[in-house]
């Protein structure tokens, strides 16, 4: 199955051509058939190479299928090659299988849209860019991936671009990440000029032998790295463009926040570990900005009112998690909770569509409520992915493997007491802003009627996330609960394993204990203040205001960045360099007025300028020798 | 010989300043051809019989015949008499003479400075220039030939009548060009006017 | 012999250079061709060598294309005007 793993991109890329080019002439059955089809064979052949890769691991632990050489410049050689090794085989497995599902929701969520095909195009588009970047064996191969991601997102985000809000959305996302971008392609260019390759595991034996640890060089290229996965993960401090990417359909803010796009920053990070670990500081600052993100973005979802805009926050807030775990060095914990978060990231999404839906597009929570008994299945699945979420202990993915990030926080090798009340106050605040969502949409009062119910293209993929996000978890349990860490095993011979270095008055059982009331303050403070019976009013003081705007962050950027920019744009349009310009075209202009007359129409003048200049040279030639 | 050529020259400049001060064109042409032969006889004078014939059948019978046709065709009247007078004040001479007269004295001045040295009269024979003209200057024959070509072909278009369909497109741009000057044989007159 | 040439050189360009008829216009330009070819058959005379008369006939080959051309642009021109002053044909002035 090794020689197919070219198909599981090359799938959803052909379907995107095609739509792109002929999609408007489909019928909408067949544009949904292609769309959703290509996916569904991609998540196929990548299944059945897991299935493969685990009955017999190859030698090295890794697959590399290359397929062609893609330039050969001067000693720089990177190839279009496919690297397959378990953390790919998660990643591949997630994307194209949380991918297909959503496609599947697409069917129905985008039944009336005039841009049907185009919008499958973006999405197929979209998956193949994300399956690029996960499978490529060279850092290249990836970026360019990554860019395909960042520009699908730019599309898809901006998909309903006659509202310029959505335009100044999709533009701002595509802007902010093209920060984190440029700092990653000049981090390719330190690693291509340093170590003479952008084969990642080759890159990575020869950063081991040839860098120091701590070497400025080493932590230059992580930090750059670091850059890159902080602009596309909506991580401090480029985060900014997440909360207003919800300007797309939902499905794909589904497949921004679940399986494709932020988690890519995950992924770089982990892929490249080796690069983190020869630079402590670095991975330390991931640490530092995964835990200030998760806690500043669930402050910010609390104060939240559009649905959409909580999800989001609470994606950030997740990635926070994840690159908390990656500057930990709980690697695979990192993966685990990516998968984890993609399950129930994108129920959560998906379900959160079908009340948009529901309610005729109005994404308040304030103005839902009582939605209980009108979509069970919206209420039910927002139930089980809230849950795992907030990780209700020992029944849903979200709590094993938040729990294995928490007891990181404290043994981990850069593991201590402030990651680990961090990661606990995050926890609380997750569970507090999930279960106020989850009361405020479907409890109290009705406001108003629906006008949607979920069909069966919408249903299904919402059944099966729940299903995945109660069982995700159970793939790596912790040993306190009898349970065997399969995933972190099956991964630890890609990535360092899990160490518990700091023993001492915390345990993982204690850890777990506290996890689970952080998780029942969260349930207790939202049930007392958005309890059913009580009133509820939109609350404005200044805090929740300060929240409410995702902490001012794009107020202080307008006035830190965008204001001396325009400032000095306004001055330079006035300027004396422009005034000299401007003055020699009016001079100009003087001039040609006065030449002007001399054009006169009348030969004779003309004829009598060409005799009398010909005379003056011809005295000239006579006289002036 | 000589006593011809004086004649002959004195004949030439009188005939073209008569020529070229005449306000009937018809008569213009006639005393221009009168200058022509008089340079003919130059011609003769100076050991170009050939010229001579040439300059005779040629200037003096084809193109000037040319000229006169044309005029036919256009078969001014009366009015032109009237106009030419208008437009050929005294002042008008005055430029283009002083002009003139800078020129005629600098190329005196480079005559004065070429030291005549007359040697005996050699009369070139036709055969003499056939085989210079087919000789050295073979390739300009052939481009004389090429601007005569290109001379035919550029009266030929010209002058054709333009069809009438071309007729009236033309006459739609002319009209529309017309239209802020008004009409253009005042236009022309007006300015006659005020150049008078 | 060259002064004569001169003469009428000067003559053909004060014709030029005030005639407003189009037909002078032309005539002079003749009467200009017509002295520069004196001038080189005086150049003939004076070395005794058959070139600068082959010069005059080429120049009387350039006088007749000349002509014919500018005659039929002359004509051209009065289908369009109904004058024959140059001095109408200043669409293109400034």
């Amino acid at each position: 199955m090794q020689h197919l793993l070219w198909l599981i991109p090359a799938f959803p890329f052909t379907s995107a051509v095609v739509l792109a080019l002929t999609g408007s002439r489909f019928s909408r059955r067949l544009i949904a058939w292609l769309g959703t089809a290509s996916i569904a064979l991609s998540a196929l052949v990548a299944i059945l190479t897991a299935a493969q890769f685990l009955q017999s691991p190859p030698v090295g632990n890794a697959w590399t299928q290359h397929l062609w050489v893609w330039m050969d410049v001067a000693g720089f050689r990177p190839e279009i090659a496919f690297y397959f090794d378990p953390v790919a085989l998660v990643m591949v497995l997630v994307v194209t299988f949380v991918g297909f599902l959503i496609h599947l929701y697409s069917v129905e969520y985008m039944r009336d849209d005039d841009g049907f095909a185009r919008f499958f195009a973006y999405m197929n588009l979209f998956v193949a860019a994300m399956l690029t970047l996960v499978l490529a064996n060279n850092l290249l191969l990836l970026y360019l991936g990554w860019e395909g991601v960042g520009l699908c997102s730019f599309l898809l985000i901006g998909f309903w671009y006659r509202e310029p809000a959505n335009v100044r959305a999709a533009n701002k996302a595509f802007l902010v990440t093209r920060v984190g971008d440029t700092a990653m392609a000049i981090g390719l260019f330190l690693i291509a000029t340093q170590l003479q390759t952008l084969d990642i595991q080759e890159l990575m034996r020869r950063a081991n032998e040839q860098w120091p640890i701590g070497s400025g060089i080493a932590i230059a290229a992580a930090a750059l790295l670091l850059g890159g996965a902080v602009g596309k993960s909506a991580q401090l401090p480029l985060q900014t463009w997440l909360p207003d990417a919800m300007a797309g359909p939902t499905p794909t803010s589904a497949l921004i926040h679940a399986a494709t796009m932020v988690t890519a920053g995950v992924y770089l990070i982990a892929r490249t570990n080796a690069l983190f670990i020869l630079a402590p500081q670095v991975q330390l600052a991931v640490a530092l900005i995964g835990g200030a993100t998760m806690l500043l973005s669930a402050c910010s979802a609390i104060a939240q009112r559009d649905l959409k805009r909580v999800l989001a926050y609470s994606t950030m807030s997740q990635i926070g998690y994840m690159f908390l775990a990656l500057g930990l060095g709980a690697w695979s914990a990192a993966l685990f909770h990516f998968m984890t978060h993609a399950f129930f990231k994108a129920l959560l999404f998906l379900a959160a569509g079908v009340v948009i839906q529901a309610m005729h597009h109005d994404q308040d929570m304030f103005h839902m409520g009582g939605l209980r008994s009108k979509l069970p299945l919206a209420f039910w699945s927002f139930v089980i992915g809230g849950s795992a979420l907030a990780g209700l202990p020992l029944i849903t993915a979200g709590f094993f493997s938040k729990d294995l990030i928490l007891w990181q926080a404290w043994a981990g090798p850069n593991g201590n007491g402030w990651f680990w009340i961090a990661g606990m106050m995050g926890a609380t605040m997750t569970s507090f802003y999930t279960y106020r969502m989850i009361l405020l949409v479907f409890y109290g009062p009705e406001k108003r009627e629906i006008s949607y119910k979920p069909g069966a293209a919408a249903a299904i993929p919402l059944c099966v996330l729940c299903v995945l996000s109660v069982l995700g978890g159970y793939v790596d349990t912790p040993p306190d609960f009898g349970g065997v860490p399969a995933l972190s095993n099956f991964l630890n011979s890609v990535v360092p394993p899990l160490n518990e270095v700091h023993v001492g008055p915390i345990t993982e059982i204690i850890t777990a204990l506290c996890a689970s009331a952080a998780f029942a303050i969260g349930l207790g403070f939202a049930y007392f203040i958005y309890a059913p019976w009580r009133k509820i009013v939109p609350r404005e003081d200044l805090l929740l205001r300060l929240w409410y705007s995702g902490w001012g962050v794009d107020w202080l950027y307008d006035h830190l960045f965008a204001a001396p920019f325009r400032f000095v744009v306004n001055r330079s349009a006035s300027d004396v360099v422009d005034a000299i310009y401007t003055g020699l075209a009016t001079l100009a202009d003087r001039i040609s007025l006065l030449l002007r007359v001399t054009q006169s129409g009348r030969i004779r003048l003309y004829a009598t300028g060409v005799a009398a200049g010909s005379i003056v040279l011809f005295a000239v030639i006579l006289f002036a020798r | 010989m000589l006593i011809a050529f004086y004649i002959a020259a004195a004949v030439a400049v009188l005939a073209t300043v008569v020529a070229i001060t005449r306000r009937h064109a018809v008569h213009a042409l006639l005393y221009l051809i009168i200058s022509l032969l008089a340079v003919a006889v130059v011609f003769y004078v100076i050991g170009a019989p050939f010229l001579a014939a040439l300059e005779l059948i040629i200037y003096a019978g084809a193109i000037m015949v040319l000229f006169l046709f044309v005029v036919m065709m256009l078969n001014v009247g009366d009015h032109a008499m009237e106009v030419e007078t208008t437009w050929l004040k005294p002042g008008v001479w005055a430029w283009p003479s002083g002009l003139a007269t800078i020129l005629f004295g600098e190329l005196i001045f480079v005559t004065l400075h070429v030291t005549p040295t007359p040697g005996a009269l050699h009369v070139v024979t036709p055969k003499e220039i056939g085989i210079a003209l087919f000789g050295p200057y073979a390739i300009a024959v052939e481009l004389a030939s090429l601007l005569l070509m290109s001379g035919l072909v550029g009266a030929y278009h010209l002058g054709r009548r333009v069809s009438r369909e071309e007729e009236r497109i033309s006459a739609g741009t002319d009209a529309a060009r017309a239209e802020p000057g008004g009409d253009p044989v005042r236009a022309g007159s007006d300015r006659t006017s005020h150049a008078a | 012999m060259l002064n004569l040439a001169v003469i009428l050189f000067a003559l053909g360009l004060i014709g030029l250079l005030t005639r407003r008829n189009l037909i002078f216009t032309l005539m002079s330009v003749e009467v200009m061709l017509n002295a520069a070819g004196l001038a080189f058959v005086a150049g003939s005379y004076q070395w005794g060598k058959p070139d600068g008369q082959v010069m005059f006939l080429f120049i009387l080959a350039m006088a007749a294309a000349e002509v014919s051309v500018g005659l039929a642009l002359l004509l051209q021109f009065h289908r369009r005007e109904p004058t024959l002053d140059s001095d109408t044909a200043s669409e293109m002035k400034g």
